[in-house]
Order: C-alpha cells, then sequence, then structure tokens
C-alpha cells in the first residue's frame, strides 16, 4: 500500500514537476497528463474507483486535447519556448514557490481541522466504502446536492449556448 | 425515410456476397498465374529493338539516329552510336547502335520513342512479368535483351506489323524502281555498264516482287 | 455436467492457482486472467483480418485472399512476417519519444478496457463496481494516443487526420455514453457483471435482453453506430481517408509500430463490440432458455463475431461521410436521439407493465427518429461553403 501510494505520487510529482519545466509546450501537455493519470490512480488507490475514472474520463480525455488544441491554435507547433530556468527568471520561481507553499498549507490546515475528516481512520473502513462508493456518489448528489448540481449543469448549458452564439455572430460577420 | 438508402445497399451488398457463392459467373477475378485472360493486340509494356532475319546483331533495323533518346520523356534510353559503317539486313551500309540501354525502371510505356523513329526499329513490347530479385542490373536492359525478331512483332501486334511491313516493303519497292531509273539514264546516255546497283540482297528483290 | 464444461475456465484457473505460493496468488491470479485475454484478442484479430478481407472481396464480387495456406487463411501469418521485418521507418523532424509512445499507448488502452469485459459466467478480469465508466475511461485514453502519433510524426497529413480523429471521437463519444445510460438506469448498476445478471432470465423461451425493448433497441443502433465512429471504421474513416489524407496520423508509422496501430483498432472495435454485447445482447446470456447448455463463452464469442461480421458488411456497404455530415449526424441526429431514448427508458420504467408502454415507448422513439430523419434529409442541399481559418 505504502510502496505503491510512493510510487504513484512520485509519479504524479514527476509529471507535474516536467510539466512546468519541459520546453515544449505539448511535451508540457503529455507530462501533464501523465500528473492526471496518476493522481487518478491515487484515487483508485483510496478506492474511490468513481472520482477516479471519471478523472481520467474528464482530465486525460478531454482537459488533456483541449489544452493541446489549444496551443497548436495558438502557438506554431514545435516552436520551442524559452528556456524555463533562467537567472533572470528566478525572483518569479521564489515567488511561485512561495505562493504555492502558502496555498498548499492553508489547504493543509483547512484539510486538518475539517470535521468532516475522522481524526483515526478504522482500517477497514476503505473497501467497505469503496464498495458503496458508485451508489453513495449518486444517491447524495441525486438527494441532498441535488440543486447545486443543477444550477451547474444549468450554467454549463448556459456557457454552451453562448459559445454557440458567439460562433454564431462571428459567422454572420463574414461576408 | 433516414435508414431506407442504407437498407436498400446493405441488401445489395449482401444479394452480391452470397451470390458469389452460387455462381460463378459472379466473380470476374482471373486466377492469374494458372489462368490468363486471352492476350490484347492494342497492349503494351516496354519497348523492344526490332530485327530483320535471323541474326539479331546483322538484323537490327535500329540506325542510331538517336532520337528516341531526344525524345524519351524520362529519358531512360541511352545509345552509344558507331564510329563506322556496318551492312544491315538489306545490305546497305550505317551506323549501328553500340550501347543501346532502356532502363525499363524509368520507362513509362509511354511509347513516344515508337512513334519518333523514323526506321520502324522500336516497337512496344507486351510482356508484363518482368520481376528480377536485382532491382539496379535485372532492370537495365541492354541490347540483347531488347533485340526481338520482326516475326515476334507480327506475332504480338499482327495488325501493326503487317502495316508496317507493307510500308516498309513499299519503300523499298520505290527506291528499288528509283535505282532503276537512274541505272537506265545512266545506260541511256553514257551506254556503259551501270555501276555498282545500290541494292543488291534477297530482301530488295523480295521487295521488288511485292 | 454442462456446468463443468461452462465454467472449465475458471476451474482451471483455480487449479494452476492451487501450485502458487501463498505470497505470489494476487499477482500470479492477475496473470491467469489477463494472459488469455492478450492471447485471445490478437487471435481474433488475425482472423478478422483475413476474414473481412474475405468478406469484402466477396461483396465486390471478388476472391480476396486465398494464396496464403488452405483457402487463403495463413495470410496474417504472412502480413504479421512481413511487418515484422520491414524497416521501422521514424521522420527526422519527429519528436521520437512521442512516436514511439503512442502506438504502446493505443494498445494498452485498447487491451485494458477487456478488463471488465464478462466474456462468460465468472470470467471476468476485474468485476469493477464503475465498470462501464472505466471502459470509457480508458476509452477516451485512445484520443490521447492518437494526437500523439499525429502530432510527433510532424507531418501535415497525420495531423490532418489527428484532429479528424479527435473532433470525431469527441463527438461521438458523447452519444456512445448517452446510448449506455439507458441500460445503467434499467440495471441499476455500473458493474458489468451486474448488468449481464440483470438479462440472463427468460420469459418462457424468450431472453430478457435489452435490445428486445423499443428503447434497447434504439439504444443499440444508436450505440452501434457512434461505436463505428469510434473506432474509424466506415463510414466514419475519415481520420484515415486514403485519397485525402493518405492513412491519417498513423500515415508516418511504417512496420511494426503500423500493424500496432492497426491491432489497437481492432481491438478497439472488439472491446465496443463487447460492450454492446454486454449492454444490449445479454453478454454471455444463451438466446433461448433451451440453449443454455452450451458454454457461456461460446455465446459471447459468437455474438461478437455476428457484430463483427455486421461492421464489415457496413464497410463494405456504405461510402466514406463528408466531415460536414459526420458533424452533423452527430450533434443533429444522435445526440438528440440519444437524450430522448434516455427519455423513453424513463418512460418505460415508470410505466405499468402492458402494451400501453410498449405503444408509448416506441412512439417515443419513432416518431423522433422520423422527424430528425426528415430534417437531415431536408439538409441536403448545398450552398456556398464559407471557410474560416484560425486566426
Ligand atoms: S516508352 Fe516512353 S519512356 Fe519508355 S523508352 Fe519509349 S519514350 Fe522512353
Ligand atoms: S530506335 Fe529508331 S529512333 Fe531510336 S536510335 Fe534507333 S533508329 Fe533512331
Amino acid at each position: 500500500m505504502t510502496v505503491s501510494f510512493f510510487i504513484l505520487a512520485a509519479l504524479t510529482i514527476a509529471g507535474t514537476v516536467a510539466a512546468m519545466s519541459l520546453r515544449n509546450l505539448v511535451h508540457c501537455v503529455l507530462a501533464l497528463t501523465l500528473g492526471f493519470a496518476g493522481l487518478a490512480a491515487l484515487y483508485l488507490q483510496l478506492g474511490a474507483q468513481f472520482v477516479g475514472f471519471t478523472q481520467i474520463l474528464v482530465y486525460v480525455g478531454a482537459v488533456a486535447i483541449l489544452a493541446m488544441f489549444a496551443i497548436m491554435m495558438t502557438q506554431r507547433a514545435g516552436a520551442v519556448a524559452q528556456p524555463v530556468f533562467t537567472p533572470s527568471r528566478m525572483p518569479g520561481w521564489i515567488a511561485g514557490g512561495m505562493i504555492a507553499s502558502a496555498v498548499f498549507a492553508v489547504l493543509a490546515w483547512a484539510i486538518h481541522s475539517s470535521a468532516a475528516l475522522p481524526k483515526t481512520l478504522p482500517p477497514q473502513a476503505l473497501p467497505s466504502q469503496a464498495d458503496a462508493g458508485v451508489r453513495a456518489i449518486g444517491n447524495a448528489l441525486m438527494h441532498r446536492f441535488v440543486l447545486p448540481l443543477e444550477i451547474m449543469g444549468l450554467l454549463l448549458t448556459a456557457a454552451l449556448i453562448g459559445a454557440v452564439l458567439v460562433a454564431m455572430q462571428e459567422q454572420q460577420e463574414m461576408p | 425515410m433516414l435508414g431506407e438508402g442504407i437498407l436498400k445497399g446493405l441488401a445489395e451488398t449482401a444479394r452480391n456476397f452470397l451470390g458469389s457463392y452460387v455462381s460463378k459467373d459472379r466473380l470476374t477475378t482471373v486466377q492469374f498465374p494458372e489462368e490468363r485472360l486471352p492476350h490484347i493486340e492494342a497492349a503494351r509494356s516496354f519497348p523492344f529493338l526490332v530485327y530483320d532475319g535471323e541474326d539479331w546483331q546483322q538484323g537490327m533495323r535500329c540506325v542510331s539516329c538517336l532520337i528516341c533518346e531526344k525524345e524519351c520523356p524520362p529519358k531512360c534510353i541511352f545509345i552509344e552510336k558507331s564510329k563506322d559503317k556496318k551492312p544491315d539486313a538489306t545490305g546497305k551500309p550505317q551506323f549501328y547502335p553500340v550501347v543501346f540501354n532502356i532502363d525499363v525502371s524509368v520507362c513509362m510505356s509511354c511509347q513516344i520513342c515508337v512513334e519518333v523513329c523514323p526506321f520502324d526499329a522500336i516497337k512496344m513490347d507486351v510482356e508484363f512479368e518482368l520481376s528480377t530479385n536485382d532491382r539496379f542490373g535485372g532492370l537495365l536492359w541492354d541490347k540483347e535483351r531488347l533485340a526481338k525478331s520482326n516475326a515476334y512483332y507480327g506475332k504480338i501486334h499482327p495488325t501493326e506489323a503487317a502495316a508496317v511491313d507493307a510500308q516498309l516493303a513499299e519503300e523499298r519497292a520505290k527506291l528499288e524502281a528509283k535505282a532503276k531509273l537512274a541505272a537506265e539514264a545512266k545506260t541511256a546516255t553514257v551506254a556503259t555498264p551501270p555501276a555498282q546497283p545500290l541494292r543488291e540482297t534477297s530482301e530488295t528483290t523480295e521487295g521488288s516482287g511485292a | 455436467m454442462p456446468a463443468t464444461v461452462d465454467q472449465i475456465f475458471v476451474i482451471c484457473k483455480h487449479w494452476l492457482l492451487g501450485f502458487a505460493p501463498a505470497g505470489v496468488q494476487p499477482i500470479f491470479s492477475a496473470l491467469l486472467s489477463v494472459v488469455p485475454i492478450l492471447v485471445v484478442f490478437p487471435l481474433l484479430f488475425a482472423i478478422t483480418t483475413v476474414l473481412e478481407r474475405k468478406g469484402l472481396g466477396r461483396i465486390q464480387n471478388r476472391y480476396g485472399p486465398n494464396r496464403v495456406g488452405p483457402c487463403g487463411f495463413f495470410q496474417p501469418i504472412a502480413d504479421g512476417i512481413k511487418s515484422l521485418t520491414k524497416e521501422d521507418v521514424v521522420p527526422a523532424t519527429a519528436d521520437r519519444v512521442a512516436h514511439f509512445l503512442a502506438p504502446l499507448l493505443l494498445v494498452a488502452a485498447a487491451f485494458l478496457a477487456y478488463a471488465v469485459l464478462p466474456i462468460g459466467r465468472n470470467m471476468v478480469v476485474a468485476n469493477l463496481n464503475a465498470g462501464v465508466l472505466f471502459f470509457f475511461a480508458v476509452g477516451s485514453m485512445v484520443e490521447l494516443a492518437v494526437f500523439m502519433a499525429g502530432w510527433a510524426s510532424r507531418s501535415k497529413y497525420s495531423l490532418l487526420g489527428a484532429m479528424r480523429a479527435i473532433a470525431q471521437m469527441i463527438s461521438y463519444e458523447v452519444p456512445l455514453v448517452l446510448a449506455s445510460v439507458v441500460v445503467i438506469m434499467a440495471a441499476g448498476s455500473l458493474s458489468t457483471v451486474a448488468i449481464v445478471n440483470a438479462q440472463v432470465g427468460y420469459t418462457g423461451i424468450w431472453p430478457h435482453w435489452f435490445v428486445f425493448t423499443p428503447w434497447g433497441f434504439a439504444g443499440f443502433v444508436l450505440f452501434m453506430i457512434a461505436a463505428t465512429a469510434e473506432s474509424n471504421r466506415s463510414p466514419f474513416d475519415l481520420p484515415e481517408g486514403e485519397s485525402e489524407i493518405i492513412a491519417g496520423y498513423y500515415i508516418e508509422y511504417s512496420g511494426f509500430k503500423f500493424a500496432l496501430f492497426f491491432l489497437g483498432e481492432y481491438l478497439g472495435m472488439f472491446a465496443t463490440s463487447g460492450m454492446a454485447i454486454t449492454l444490449f445482447l445479454g453478454g454471455w446470456a444463451a438466446p433461448f432458455s433451451f440453449l443454455t447448455w452450451i458454454p457461456s463463452y461460446v455465446w459471447f464469442f459468437a455474438k461478437l463475431l455476428t457484430l463483427i461480421a455486421g461492421f464489415i458488411w457496413i464497410r463494405g456497404t456504405l461510402p466514406r461521410l463528408r466531415m460536414d455530415q459526420l458533424m452533423s449526424f452527430a450533434w443533429k441526429f444522435m445526440l438528440p436521439m440519444t437524450l430522448l431514448n434516455i427519455f423513453a427508458a424513463g418512460v418505460w420504467h415508470f410505466m405499468p407493465a402492458g402494451y400501453a408502454r410498449w405503444l408509448a415507448c416506441i412512439a417515443l422513439v419513432v416518431a423522433p427518429f422520423l422527424l430528425l430523419g426528415r430534417g437531415l434529409q431536408q439538409e441536403k442541399k448545398s450552398g456556398i461553403r464559407s471557410y474560416r481559418f484560425a486566426e
């Protein structure tokens, strides 16, 4: 358990670090995808099948592709970006690192002091939760959180319609 | 209704599929090495050099005029003209190609060399099973590989060969007649025995006879 | 006795497992489940290639391959030897790492999908709670592989092919998933094993397959259309349209990597067919109650071969679509139809059993089909095309 956790964590971190530091943007996205996949594997290891597979479906399948497309549309493929680690960029790196660790600290503190997390997990708790995972998520989404879900759906639909409208307007402007 | 056409198409292909097992005449494929289609007269693959008579070296019609070499679009003909003249099939001294190579891996079978040759010396072959395991040398054909008899030409393109033969014969007959006239004129005026006749071979007499 | 034959592979596995020391048993068990899949489905791929070529030949009134071995059935061996011994050409400007990884990722993703397919009673590699979701998640990894292949080759044809492939796969993934939602609703589970178990019963001699309901039938047809598009097969084979972009995203691949792409594509097709069988055609269940003595895996593969034959038949019949036709078909026909189908399944669930339920559901499926079909057909008039370029 711990060994596989460390392997997966190392994979995820390696992926995300590579995503920040590689010079070729497409490589960055591929590395980021590796990070996403590692994260999904971590979820699976925690027994959260639904979240894990959704992570793969959405992030590896859709977000990565979207990012690729965005990069290819805005930048010539294969153009090499400037080196990432240069002395002149050092202040930026330090500032970024500080912000990241601050965010991490806040999150860690919030999660640690949260009431939702039982302080001591019974060792047998994980598998039984995993079995009921999908059903529990479904029930929660359909009963307790049905309103937020619907609002989110409405918001996304509105965004979709907005995007279509914007695209249509552009087409009309064309001679 | 949407999908109607698709169903019709599916029915058609199903009929083809099943029909091909029932009726043999649906399958038009010829199983090549075992079965062969009859040879088509207008077929052409690569050029060959025509020779008259039996000896390919002596009877070769090509006089090394280099026209085909110049006209060949992909420049796959290479000719080296001879320094001396040798008598051709009709006995007339002519230049001849010392080297005549066609790279058939480059040749595109356009038949332009055939069209431009003024001596009907190069014609299109019909042979097509030409694979070789020597990708360079095996596809660079020399004079000997290219030489084929007029009889062979007559066999693969009968109509065309008959026309060519007739035309050649006519030309020769004309030449013969001209030569005779010239000879007669000479004998009439100078009244001396004629000099060497221009042509005097079996071929010419045959030609004048025809 | 039939039960033993039915479970023969399961029994064999347990017997073999008995020889392994306790420590390595989980790994050994996984190996015993995975290795047969790694053997059987590539074999099926080999058989399918020759069957497909022969079938297509017959459809076009030709013989198809008939030289290698008896009736040409050793053709895949010859092809395999050829692709193994061919030179592996990598374009000089290609991104070597991504170029190398793309076919591997594709094949790996294709194989992963088999983990949740129940190919027989008690014969599934991993009975996951979210099995169907796993299947689609893995399927979406194929897109990444395709993109990597197209981008890493640094060829305009491959890039265009990859763009087309991704646009098509993303568009058709939506109806693919939505078409399978009806089954998840009916079975009340995302687990493939539970879905098959929900279809095992019989009424008289007739099975309880989901395809024998109005929404199930519509869902099956929609699923198969979307599956055809997902596996890039004719008539949705634009990404590799050889008349326009030669071979699309794998144009720069040769030798064994090309064979891997081919393998991945076919494995994807088998996997989606297997999913269609699991979701709609009762998985490994026999079609009639008096045929249950035939082992379950035989039924699975019989259904799989039938669906493959259907794929081949379609490929031999239909010409390739145009990109705009493809897209408008996905968004203007497939998507509304799948959504309405979900509605029909809901109606089916809440109405009391009887003729009224059948009629209502059939009406709910057929009426929009006719209307949408008419709408699609009226769009045939083509106007002046306007081109838009990215700034
Ligand atoms: S057929 Fe055309 S290409 Fe071939 S040798 Fe003659 S002129 Fe050249
Ligand atoms: S083949 Fe004909 S055109 Fe070519 S060199 Fe000989 S005589 Fe001239």
